[in-house]
Order: structure tokens, then sequence, then C-alpha cells
């Protein structure tokens, strides 16, 4: 346990028997950006989190952050000791105080010293000062999660710890929030567990990815080569893709498009007002790939790029492969029929070009 | 139409039942906290025992009580070795009985209020570094103050109500233990009827206001 650069890192084991259910893991973190904790329902998301806030008295385990013991064999740190903030599914905001209240009662019982933001970057990097004086009955459920991610962030944490802070709300209100996640994750200097079972914002907001199936991570790493993944042991289905970050690098203003560039290529796209040069993610679903032999030049698809195979998998049906694709060093998925994987001889090391139909830009 | 010693009665009442409220407020709160938040088996025949006073008939409690306050009793010889002499007949007495006897009108809207909060509160609490100490004054007492608020003025108006555990515990001693109940049953012993009607519509006024506060701050008696 002593690489250099492990005093940061996340190391986190628990194992917590419940009736039917057995979370048992062993994690190895980074100790900064976004760490996404993805799975579906009852695969034990939130009962890790709930393990390394301490709000599993029957939890055993070990668990440190930064540098700090806060959990081994004979040492149970109780939660309000333990240096974290909690965003629970539900705003759960305290409905005896204002906004203000509730922000001043995590401020009141702050740690002190090392503060990483101050009370006044808190309320204006979560937009929330026209609330202050409102009572929590009285706002929106977005206002409402805004504040509680304010709350929690009020007490100097080292961690911070969301549980689905979008689950429940509607595809507005997601919309409201995701920028202030966005600037959360660009702003914090601290790590950012993340639970979630949506791959559109787990593809919009992490860096690193933890795949948790019935009580067990079956895989982790970096976001990007985590989602190349052919043997990803969990079922995407239409969400497979890879995610990429890319640069703006061009504006094609007659007929509305931008570019983003990244290594293996350049994909031009909507142009969603990005200014040039700023630093973006693209994410490419499978289903959005095709691929042939020659370079198309009577096609309407305008991302046309030169890869080469170099994987090939079976996908959720028996009629579709999943090919992953080497393109200058960037892996992308393609989805296509095993007949046409066939038909064309795609094998590891055969060049092919690429037919990128749709580009999404996330943050 | 109340002569002095009706006044002194009264006196004497609103007395007892004040004490008997802030006590109970100290003694029911640990109890009605642990009922809400257990799960050990033995919760509900402590919550029984709890309830008991509700349907047991005064004097049997009254009974027991004198039993055990005197000389030979677990509390009385208790009370005698810490030098504070024998409980029956004596104010303390009475406050002892009357908290017995009112248990259960502070512990359970007490109960229902901790319940009603749920364990999330807390744990907010806990996250944002709260200890549980600071939580309970910090987010369950504001959040179950109907409950606390109810709780009193029941306790208060049933110790105000009683007579049988009075009777047994206490006698008849006029300035000491003789309370507006006892006091109408001998006014209706001396066949002073006048009297009588003046105390009993007094207690009846006031046990009619204190059931309105009541409905009117917690309409559906939730305790929240």
């Amino acid at each position: 346990m002593s690489v250099p650069g492990s005093r940061n890192r996340i190391a986190a084991r628990f194992h917590l028997q419940r009736p039917g259910f057995l979370l048992d893991v062993d994690l190895d973190l980074p100790g900064h950006g976004v760490i996404a904790v993805f799975g579906h329902s009852g695969s034990g998301k939130t009962t890790l989190l709930r393990c390394m806030a301490g709000l599993e008295r029957k939890a055993s385990g070990r668990l440190s952050v930064a540098g700090e013991t806060w959990q081994d064999s004979d040492r149970f740190l109780p939660a309000y000791r333990r240096k974290l903030g909690y965003v629970f599914q539900e705003a759960s905001l305290f409905p005896h105080l204002s906004v203000r209240g509730n922000l001043q009662y995590g401020l009141k019982r702050a740690v002190n010293g090392g503060r990483a933001i101050s009370l006044d970057q808190v309320i204006d990097l979560l937009g929330i000062s026209p609330l202050l004086e409102r009572r929590p009955e009285g706002l929106s459920g977005g206002e409402r999660h805004r504040v509680a991610i304010a709350r929690a962030l009020t007490v100097n944490p080292q961690i911070l710890l969301m549980d689905e802070p979008l689950a429940g709300l509607d595809m507005a209100r997601k919309q409201e929030i995701l920028p202030y996640l966005e600037r959360l994750r660009d702003e914090l200097a601290i790590p950012i567990l993340y639970v979630s079972h949506s791959p559109d914002e787990v593809a919009r907001l992490a860096d690193h990815i933890v795949v948790l199936e019935g009580g067990r991570a079956v895989v982790g790493g970096p976001l990007g080569e985590t989602l190349a993944r052919l043997d990803l042991p969990i079922q995407l289905g239409e969400d497979v893709g890879v995610v990429i970050d890319a640069v703006i690098g061009a504006r094609d203003e007659p007929w509305h498009l931008i570019r983003a560039d990244f290594p293996g290529g350049e994909l031009w796209t909507r142009d969603t007002g990005l200014p040039i040069g700023h630093h973006t993610r693209v994410r490419i679903l499978a289903r959005d790939v095709s691929l042939s032999h020659e370079r198309q030049h009577q096609t309407s698809i305008v991302n046309l790029l030169p890869a080469v195979v170099t994987a090939i998998a079976d996908d959720y049906h028996p009629a579709l492969a999943l090919v992953r694709v080497d393109a200058a060093g960037t892996a992308i998925l393609s989805r296509v029929t095993k007949r046409s994987a066939a038909a064309l001889k795609l094998n590891p090391g055969r060049p092919v070009w690429l037919q990128v139909k749709a580009v999404a830009l996330i943050g | 139409m109340l002569n002095d010693s009706d006044l002194s009665a009264i006196r004497l009442t609103v007395e007892l039942a004040s004490v008997t409220t802030v006590v109970l407020l100290l003694v029911g709160t640990p109890i009605a906290w642990w009922l809400s938040r257990t799960q050990a088996w033995w919760k509900s025949a402590i919550g029984a025992v709890v309830t008991l006073p509700l349907v047991l008939p005064p004097t049997v409690l009254g009974f027991y009580l004198l039993v055990a306050m005197g000389p030979d009793g677990y509390l009385g010889s208790l009370t005698r070795s810490l030098g504070l002499g024998l409980l029956p007949f004596t104010f303390s007495g009475l406050v002892v009985a009357s908290v017995i006897y009112s248990l259960p009108f502070m512990v359970q809207p007490l109960q229902n209020a901790f319940e009603s909060i749920g364990a999330r509160p807390l744990e907010v609490a806990a996250t944002l570094h709260a200890s549980p100490l600071d939580s309970f004054f910090s987010v369950v007492v504001p959040l179950a103050h109907r409950g606390f608020i109810t709780g009193a003025i029941l306790s208060f108006a049933h110790t105000v109500g009683e007579f049988g555990v009075v009777l047994m515990i206490g006698g008849n001693i006029p300035d000491k233990t003789r309370v507006a109940s006892v006091q109408i049953y001998n006014h209706v012993e001396a066949l002073e009827y006048g009297d009588a009607y003046g105390l009993a519509g007094t207690m009846l006024a006031f046990s009619f206001l204190v059931l309105l506060v009541v409905n009117t701050i917690n309409p559906n008696r939730s305790g929240r």
C-alpha cells in the first residue's frame, strides 16, 4: 500500500451482509475528479456510499481517505467525525430551517483549517443566493437539490459523496442541475463519488468509473478506457459507446457546425456555441458508427475516419457484434451485424473507414 | 364561590401538575426516544409497561406504590437509607406517583413524534458533523416540538385530574396532599354541593381549555 502517490488515493474495502444481499468490495480509487459508481438498482451503490459515510455500523472493512484512516478492524469513526459531504437521493433539507439556516447548520460544525471552498463560493457555484431566505417547502425540486449539494459542501469535506442527486427529477430539472455538477467537478479540489444508474450522466461527468453488480465491483478504471472495453460485464444496450476528450478546433458558421479535434481525427457536429479552444467531451455511441472498406464519397455522413480493427466481440443480441477500432490511438466502438462483419472480413489488424453518424458534445 | 381551602387545593394541584410535567419531560424523553429507535425484542414489553397506567385502575397502581414506598417496601427502604424519610402522605410521594401515573401521556406523543421524524434527518445531521446529542437538540427537538407540547399539556391535565392514586398515596392532608379532585370529594361527602359545583365547574372549564389547545396545535394528534 506504499505506492508513491497512494497517500491521496481512496482505499475502500467493505463487507456487509444483509438478508438476501452481500456487499463485498475492495476498491482503490483516485483521490481527485468524479468517480462514478455505476450499476443497476439493487447492485449496492447506495450501500457502498453509506458504508463510506459511516452510516452502516455493521459494515466491516477498511477505509482511508486523504491519508486518514476512517475505518479498519479496530477503529470505526462515526459518521459525524468523518470529513465528508453527503448528498442524499432526496434533498432532505431540514424543514425547520430556512435555506440559510440549512447552510449555516453545516458551516457551524465544519472542520476548521484548509477550507477548500468558502460559503460565498458555494452559494455562487450553485446559484442559490436568491433562495437564501426561503423555506425548503417553497423551493422547486431542482432548487432543493442545489441547496442540498451546497449544504454538503459547507462542512469543508475531504470527499463529496453524492447518491443519485438527479434521480427522481424530470428531464428539465436534470438539465438545470447538470451544469452545476460540471462546475463542481471543474472547480473542487476534492474527489466526488457519484452514484448513478444513468449512462448519460456518467459519460458527461465522470473521470473514473466503478461498475457494481450484485454487491461486487466488477470493473473499474478511467472512464474512456473502461467504456471502450468489449468485455464490460454490464448490459448497456443502446448506450454502449465511447467518451473521448477533444478540443473545439473550428467553426463553420454558414452551416452551423463546429469541429471537435482529437488525436484520431476531426468530428463535425451541430454548433452548440462552444468557443474555439474549449476542452470538451465527445460521446460516440457504438450504434452510430458504421464501417466500410473504402472511403465513401457519395454519402450524407460528414465524419469519416480511418482506423484499424483491434477486436471483435459478441453483443447483447446474437445478430450483433461489437467491433473495437483504433483511430490513431483512440479506441472507438462500432455495432454491426455479424453478417456484415463476416462479409467485410473484419478481423484484428484490418484497416477500415469509420462513418460516424452522430456525435454528442457533452460538457 | 371558592373558599380558602378550595384555593389552597387548586394551588397545590397546579404545583403538583407543574412539577410532575417537568419531571416527566426529563424522564419521558429518553424513554420515548429509546422506544422510537430500538429494534430490541423486548421493546414491546417495555412499551406495555409504560402504557400500563393507562389501563390499570388508579387504586391498583396506588396500592402497589403505597406498599413499595412504605417502610417495608423497596422504594421505602431506599428513600430511608438516603435520609429522605418515607414518601407516602408527602408532596414528594405524590410527585413520584403522578410521574408514574401520567407516564404514558408524555411518552406516547413523544414516541409518535420521534417515529414520524424517521432516520433520515439524523443521518443528514451526522453527515453535517453533528454529534448524536447535538443533532437531538438541533434537529429532533425542533421537528418534534408539537409532540413535546402535546405531551406536556396532556401530562399536566392528566395529573390535575388524578384522584385514586392521590387518595391511596397522599391521603387527604390540607395544604400538603389535598388536591382539587380530593377537595371535591370532601365537599360531596359533607353534602356541600354548592362548593362542589364551584370547584367541579372550574375543573371542567380547565379540562375543556386544555383539550381545545391540544387540538388546535395538533388537529389530528399525529404528534408532529
